[in-house]
């Protein structure tokens, strides 16, 4: 006896009251949910994704879906997702991938930690008529300054200072591959951090030659596979970043299949069109810290020590003796990447249960760094489920000195987060390298979007700043006495270093 | 075409400096360089550009030897450590002696020849796009893991001086893409997961004779016996290793 079909995860209703058969449905649904027959559109629910973007050009409002339209018997322990997944690999005995970030219903710890604000005993700022400073600069700082000092009050500054990058806001765009996601989908995130004075990341896929005008806000990612990297490519980068592991899947390599590998995928990553692009799992440079400060040095020696070099891990269980390594290879920068992070595709079980979350990473990181001393040998990113602004406040104080973004720029160019992107279908042009479909983002409209949505967030940034009395970006920075816990336990609590509130 | 030849002495010299004179003299036009007394300097000639240049190591140079190099040639009079052609795009590393672990990782253009021995994981992930194809030729024998995930290229290794040119596991592991040739036979026992050996057609034998020819000459040897004798080829038994072992959710 075979499993059969599993229950519909999405059912797809047109209201017939309501359709005027235009058939807008039929032409943007990417999937095959739709079809025109005579004087009627024809529904196939089985394959909707809940894109939403059929709802979305509907003129009509006249399309509804609904999730889980057929009930299992409830259980606690054997969930819908349980059930299906042991159907999945009775089918096929293999590793199950999926799209997007971890989707298990673990606690948001953001969503217990509360910001403070100033009442009576020190004023509160108003940002309207006060200087807020939000730039924020990404690099080492030194440890002290060494002046030779003139009579006449001049001074020469004796102190070698390395590299670092100005941001105009902590708000930067993690590291998203051309093949990945599509060529309008990065050139729109180029020209809003371009416009904004922040930075965005190349992933592992090199750099199209339509980004070259926007190549001083773009951060080059060298990962295992080493596709599109050679000396061309690590000048043009304002900064140069190693990729050790990602927050969606940590300790695994990755796998761009080769039917994604398109020609002008092919030619950014430099390697032949419809091969697969395999990333191992380390690199096979380094097999050790002290192999990492090798590669660090190596980055820093081709470009002649004029970029940072930052060093991006996935937050494990040990990230802090990891980051305190790290800050001790001559990187510039640390990039932690939380276990909500999202991705292309992964396989669901590293997705949903290997490595922790960013707060506590990011908290026991900056705790680690400071402890021994060498916190400004190295500025923290924090990256992976950064959902609003009050997360990135949050996360500063909590130690970071920056975030990277990465789903909520996609969902600003129309991303619904329905977690397909590994099917290359992507309706909304985005995680797709079918030219009838990435026409469909328009790179300048899309600009806009993200960067509407960077400014909002600088601009509460700055409220929540002002209203707690600060008015610059490093006096929140791991500043955790502007934070107390909501119900969290102890042990977090001390992770954090936040107190409970009412304390 | 004027040949200028600089020299520098690299003793004491840490590899920052050495570069940087490095950078000075192909600037000021220099085509010929040598580098004398170097002692485990890193990074020699990393990210270095110059079509034509010569450069000339005397000693043994560090870790990742013209890792990124872009077009120089550049010959060493000893023994290399680790990753010498780290990602190297293009010119010419010869080695007259031995080379350590992951010789020719990633690289993408340019050629390789290794006197001697190479350690583990020679030419692992090296790949290849339109007319980059790297080549990397060791003379004597090779450790485990040669050409593991190897993704384009050519890997030879010869067996020089009676040396078995392959006698450790893992060659190949991963493959899809490139080729390697091994005189003489390999023991299937060696080869890693992915990697199929096969007999060596006419044609194949016609396009690796010109740069062993190449390599002999480099080194002095006679070409003859090397191009007479039997290889074997060794390559991917599917351009797709990992495909079979996921599904979709």
């Amino acid at each position: 006896m075979t499993i059969g079909s599993i229950p519909l995860r999405f059912k797809v209703e047109i209201d017939p009251e309501l359709c005027m058969l235009c058939g807008r449905c039929v032409e943007n649904c990417s999937y095959g949910v739709y079809r025109m027959e005579g004087d009627k559109i024809r529904v196939n629910s089985r394959n909707c994704v809940a894109c939403h973007r059929c709802t979305a050009f509907c003129p009509r409002d006249a399309i509804s879906i609904y999730e889980k339209p057929t009930d299992y018997r409830s259980h606690p322990v054997w969930t819908r997702e349980i059930r299906e997944a042991v159907f999945n690999q009775a089918k096929t005995g293999k590793i199950i991938l999926a799209g997007m970030g971890n989707v298990l219903p673990y606690p948001m710890i953001f969503d217990r930690l509360l910001l403070d604000a100033c009442q009576v005993t020190n004023p509160s700022i108003d940002p309207l008529r006060e200087p807020m400073e939000l730039r924020t600069y990404i690099g080492k700082k030194p440890i002290a300054l060494s002046l030779k000092e003139y009579p006449n009050g001049d001074a020469d500054l004796l102190t070698k200072l390395s590299p670092n990058l100005q941001i105009e806001t902590p708000i930067m765009i993690g590291h998203m591959s051309y093949g990945a996601i599509s060529l309008p989908a990065q050139q729109a995130l180029a020209k809003a951090v371009s416009r904004i004075g922040t930075f965005m990341g190349t992933g592992e896929g090199g750099l199209h030659e339509s980004l070259y005008p926007y190549q001083k806000n773009i951060i080059v990612q060298v990962a295992s596979g080493r596709f599109g990297v050679d000396i061309n490519y690590l000048e043009r980068g304002a900064a140069i970043e190693i990729k050790i592991g990602q927050g969606a899947k940590p300790g695994i390599g990755g796998h761009l299949p080769g039917e994604k590998v398109c020609a002008d995928v092919s030619c950014t990553r430099m390697i032949p069109e419809g091969s697969d692009a395999i990333s191992p799992a380390p690199h096979h440079d380094i097999y050790s810290i002290e192999d990492l400060k090798q590669l660090v040095r190596s980055l820093k020696e081709a470009t002649e020590w004029k970029k940072p070099v930052f060093v991006k891990i996935a937050a494990v269980h040990n990230a802090a003796a990891i980051a305190a390594g790290i800050a001790r290879s001559s990187a510039d920068a640390v990039v932690i990447d939380g276990f909500r992070g999202g991705t292309g595709a992964a396989p669901v079980v590293f997705r949903d249960h290997v490595g922790i979350p960013i707060e506590a990473a990011v908290a026991s990181v900056d705790a680690k760094l400071r402890q021994q001393g060498i916190r400004n040998e190295v500025s923290i990113i924090a990256s992976g489920g950064i959902r609003q602004s009050a997360d990135v406040a949050k996360v500063i104080c909590l130690g970071a000195d920056a975030v990277y973004i990465g789903t909520s720029a996609l969902v600003a160019m129309g991303c619904r987060v329905c977690g397909t992107c590994n099917r290359g279908q992507c309706a909304w042009g985005i995680a797709t390298q079918k030219p009838e479909l990435t026409k469909r983002l328009d790179p300048e409209t899309n600009a806009v979007q993200v960067e509407n949505l960077i400014h909002g967030w600088t601009l509460e940034l700055a409220e929540l700043m002002g209203a707690a009395g600060i008015n610059s970006i490093e006096s929140l920075r791991g500043n955790r006495d502007r934070l107390r816990g909501y119900m969290l336990d102890e042990g977090l609590l001390n992770v954090l270093d936040v107190k409970t509130m009412g304390a | 075409m004027k040949v200028t030849t600089v020299t520098i002495d690299a003793k004491d010299l840490h590899y920052t400096p050495l570069n940087q004179r490095i950078r000075k003299a192909i600037a000021e036009g220099a085509t010929k360089i040598v580098i004398n007394n170097v002692l485990g300097q890193r990074f020699i000639g990393d990210g270095l550009r110059g079509d034509g240049v010569e450069i000339t190591v005397n000693g043994v140079p560090g870790g990742d030897l013209a890792m990124f190099m872009s077009g120089p040639t550049i010959i060493v009079h000893g023994n290399a450590d680790h990753a010498p052609g780290n990602t190297m795009d293009k010119g010419r590393v010869i080695i007259h002696g031995s080379a350590g672990d992951a010789v020719a990782h990633s690289m993408r253009g340019g050629c390789i020849y290794v006197r001697d021995n190479i350690g583990y994981r020679g030419g692992i992930h090296m790949k290849q796009y339109m007319e980059k194809r790297p080549i990397v030729v060791v003379g004597g024998s090779a450790r485990a893991f040669l050409g593991e995930y190897m993704a384009g290229g050519l890997l030879i290794v010869l067996g020089l001086g009676g040396a078995t040119p392959i006698s450790e596991q893992g060659v190949g592991s991963g493959i899809h893409g490139g080729e390697i040739f091994v005189r003489g036979k390999v023991d299937d026992l060696c080869l890693g997961v992915g990697a199929k050996q096969m007999p060596v057609t006419d044609e194949q034998r016609a396009m690796i004779k010109p740069i062993i020819e190449d390599f002999a000459k480099c080194y002095g040897i006679d070409p003859a016996p090397l191009i007479a004798s039997e290889f074997t080829r060794i390559a991917a038994a599917s351009a797709r290793p990992f495909a079979s072992k996921y599904t979709w959710e």
